[in-house]
């Protein structure tokens, strides 16, 4: 099976982790939700289940508020590098064990240290916390007994009390003692799939991927819309959307991918000689398709990657016009970022390098020349009345619509190629 | 005729052929071709690429796919040596390696790059501290191979890897996979590997292609300089109906690997033992190594001379690789594992593979048998 992502997307500083024999990891803000607490750990626990699936030694164990994963000879550094982006999850600090004995916490705190090589100057504290109240020494005193033999043996170190760069921190606990000093950031936001779904109207540009995994990342559900349009946008074009969806994928183990036939809708725009106003009609149609979807798959929002400002689409007239097309809340994760900020993410979460793939797809045909910024709904509403079969081109859309299942090790095929079965036999590899 | 040559090339499964007739006929067309046909090429190509990263627990895009072993070994010393010529100008290997990876190592040494060939002791075996020591800031990649092609010897390669990666993070780790890949298990993670370079057709897959691991996040300079296939790194219209047929023989090597062993390793075994007592001969085998190589001398006598004979007696067999055995020079693996001239000019080696009975090794050894009797070695030629 496939790796799961060694994500340079959260990179970690993770020193420590090469060494550890733990990782904790502690919740975000999620904690304060009384009741629905248990819902969204148990959520959390699942979800850094599917991302250890390739590491079949490790172990798990919940504890209030963290996850202990135990390592067992997995290697930590790439763990941590899948775990960092699990959402919900708050920081992890890999962790050093040892037994809650006086000699072995001293000895296992040395060996820690001499991993980290502070370099000479570094200011520096003990944090020792008795959680198991029946060990001899209190806090207090543990903080100066492990100290001391660490500050002989590192005579660079400066002892600070109140802003340390290094802070050794030291948990006794009855089971076992856990030692570490690095709180490495993750990714963050409500554990995956705790605060409802929506669909995402994936193009295969930079933004709507971004705008997905936004979304995930506040425990939003989502399922992916593409419009496609045959012949004039190729199978390439929508292998790229299967494979952004895989990405987004490997946040939330399984996405469904709708691909919604959107030839016929698009080329019904071309005859009625208002140019400049196709892509206003085409983007409210896309709107239309996808809240028939949303009803359909139960979803109660539609997200898109619309940033105020980028293209003529996103003026504020065009998005007033646009976002009439729908009585679903339409959700802009992205409509206040810059665009850098925004490319920045999708290097971060991986999707950039495909996105600029340079295939057509349907927003970049039959583009005017001068697309209105600033359409008149009365007009646009009009306009829609008097199409021919409008209504029945919709839903025929929505009728023809294939569903994808995408997961981040698949191999799915389109439904339509399911009679190039001959073509492609599975017995073959 | 019995075949007993399977470490230079195996036959085909038939599974594979028929795979690579029906993609053939079907899917001629060019994989980069932007129409349907070229598309559904295409992504054979990826399903083989997935199949193949199964196999090996690792991520597709980090399977590259080329046109043989030979060209895997170049792309993965050069290529590295070319792109990370700004860490320095060191490359370690040793003097087991096939020539493919030694030959690159030599051509890179007339470039200018220093090359440090470690000694191995007399099983042919490297010791990773002596490895260890020769590990510099400046060392850009570290080539060891699984198993060696002439002798069968298997090289430490986790403490290999380990110790490297101790020493000099920096430094990659290339691995030339295709004697030990069938036999042994695969644990690229474990052994530390940042390049893996296999070889279809040793494993009964298709001749004329070749599978190399890259590491992700490790960029090579490409050899082959064209279109955009393979990421730009190797380019070069796809071989379809080879690569596919490669990623099934691949999974099936894996599956049957350890039945396969499990038979074999009782036959190498016992013709080992055979060979032990028949005084004339020596064993360049060592006792722990893989389980389809048995490599031996008639010292004095010419390993193509016994060769010739062996296959009058109905036996196909090879005198060393059949990459150099076409040299009449000794044979350098056995030079740097310490033996002498007259053992290193006189090497035969018997490669099994899965279809090879108790049967057949009896009438193997009844040939070698004959053989050494009617042979004389040439004159002082024997100690």
């Amino acid at each position: 099976m496939m790796k799961p992502m060694e994500s340079a997307a959260f990179a970690a500083a993770g020193n420590s982790a090469d060494d550890a024999d733990l990782l904790l990891l502690r919740f975000g803000e999620f904690m304060l939700k009384g009741k629905n607490r248990a819902r969204f750990e148990k959520r959390i626990l699942r979800h850094v289940k599917e991302m250890l699936i390739p590491y079949p030694k490790v172990q798990l164990t919940k504890d209030f508020g963290r996850i202990y994963v135990e390592l067992n000879g997995e290697p930590a550094k790439e763990l941590l590098g899948a775990l960092i982006n699990v959402f919900g999850i708050a920081s992890i600090s890999p962790v050093k064990v040892a037994k809650s004995e006086l000699e072995n916490i001293l000895e296992v705190s040395a060996r820690f240290l001499k991993v980290i090589a502070p370099a000479p100057g570094t200011t520096f504290k003990v944090n020792a916390r008795r959680v198991w109240k029946d060990f001899p020494h209190g806090s207090l005193e543990m903080n100066k007994l492990v100290s001391t033999p660490l500050l002989q043996g590192y005579p660079g170190l400066i002892v600070d009390m109140n802003t340390p760069q290094l802070e050794l921190r030291v948990e006794i606990r009855q089971a076992q003692t856990y030692i570490f000093c690095e709180n490495i950031s993750a990714v963050g936001g409500f554990p995956l799939g705790t605060n409802g779904k929506a669909m995402l109207l994936l193009s295969g540009g930079i933004d709507s991927p971004v705008a997905g995994w936004s979304s995930m990342r506040r425990g939003l559900e989502v399922e992916c819309i593409h419009f496609y349009s045959y012949p004039y946008t190729s199978e390439l074009a929508r292998q790229k959307v299967i494979d952004l969806t895989r990405v987004l994928s490997r946040y939330a183990g399984v996405i469904k991918l709708h691909l919604v036939p959107f030839t016929e809708v698009q080329t019904s725009f071309t005859g009625i000689g208002q140019d400049n106003l196709i892509i206003t009609l085409m983007r409210r149609a896309m709107l239309r398709i996808a809240t028939s979807l949303a009803e359909k798959e139960g979803a109660l929002a539609l997200v898109t990657g619309e940033s105020l400002g980028q293209v003529a689409s996103q003026t504020l007239p065009s998005m007033n016009v646009i976002g009439r097309a729908t009585l679903l809340p339409l959700l802009r994760p992205l409509v206040m970022m810059d665009k850098s900020d925004i490319v920045e993410l999708s290097k971060k979460i991986e999707t950039y390098d495909l996105s600029i793939l340079p295939y057509e797809d349907c927003c970049t045909l039959f583009v005017p020349k001068s697309p209105s910024t600033n359409p008149n709904l009365r007009i646009i509403d009009k306009i829609e009345a008097t199409l021919p079969n409008y209504s029945s081109l919709l839903s025929a859309a929505v009728a023809l619509t294939e569903t994808l299942e995408i997961t981040p090790y698949g191999n799915e095929r389109p439904e339509s190629e399911a009679g190039s079965e001959e073509r492609m036999k599975e017995e073959w590899f | 005729m019995l075949y007993w040559d399977y470490a230079a090339a195996a036959p085909p499964y038939d599974e594979v052929m028929e795979t690579m007739e029906q993609i053939m006929k079907l899917h001629y067309a060019n994989p980069s071709s932007l129409h349907r046909a070229g598309t559904e090429a295409g992504k054979l190509i990826s399903r083989a690429r997935e199949v193949c990263a199964g196999v090996l627990s690792v991520r597709p895009d980090e399977i590259f796919f080329t046109s043989g072993a030979t060209e895997s070994n170049n792309l993965a010393i050069k290529g590295a040596a070319l792109q990370y010529a700004g860490r320095g100008r060191h490359i370690i290997t040793t003097n087991l390696e096939h020539p493919s990876v030694y030959e690159s190592c030599l051509q890179l040494q007339k470039m200018g790059w220093e090359i440090t060939f470690i000694q191995p002791d007399h099983t042919g075996t490297i010791d990773p501290l002596l490895l260890a020591a020769a590990i510099r800031r400046d060392t850009v990649l570290v080539s060891v191979m699984h198993v060696n092609n002439e002798v069968g010897t298997v090289q430490p390669l986790q403490a290999i890897g380990r110790i490297i990666k101790e020493i000099n993070p920096r430094t990659l780790f290339h691995i030339d996979g295709v004697q030990g890949f069938g036999t042994f298990e695969t644990s690229l993670r474990e052994w530390g590997a940042d390049l893996y370079s296999l070889s279809p057709h040793k494993i009964r897959g298709p001749r004329g292609v070749g599978i190399l691991y890259v590491r992700q996040g490790i960029t090579l300079f490409p050899l082959l300089s064209g279109g955009s296939h393979e990421g730009g790194v190797r380019a070069g219209t796809e071989n379809v109906a080879a690569i596919v047929a490669s990623a099934k023989a691949l999974r099936m090597t894996n599956e049957r690997r350890k039945d396969v062993v499990a038979r074999i390793l009782p036959l190498r075994n016992r013709l080992l033992q055979f060979i032990n007592t028949v005084p004339e001969l020596t064993v360049n085998s060592g006792d722990y190594g893989a389980p389809h190589i048995v490599h031996f001398s008639y010292p004095g006598m010419k390993g193509e001379v016994m060769a010739r004979k062996l296959e009058e007696l109905g036996m196909v067999v090879s005198t060393r690789s059949a990459c150099s055995s076409k040299h009449s020079e000794p044979s350098r693996v056995l030079l740097a594992m310490g033996k002498d001239a007259a053992t290193a000019e006189g090497g035969i080696r018997i490669s099994f593979g899965d279809a090879h009975t108790l049967k057949d090794v009896e009438a193997l050894e009844q040939a070698i048998l004959k053989a050494v009797k009617d042979l004389k070695p040439a004159e002082g030629g024997r100690k």
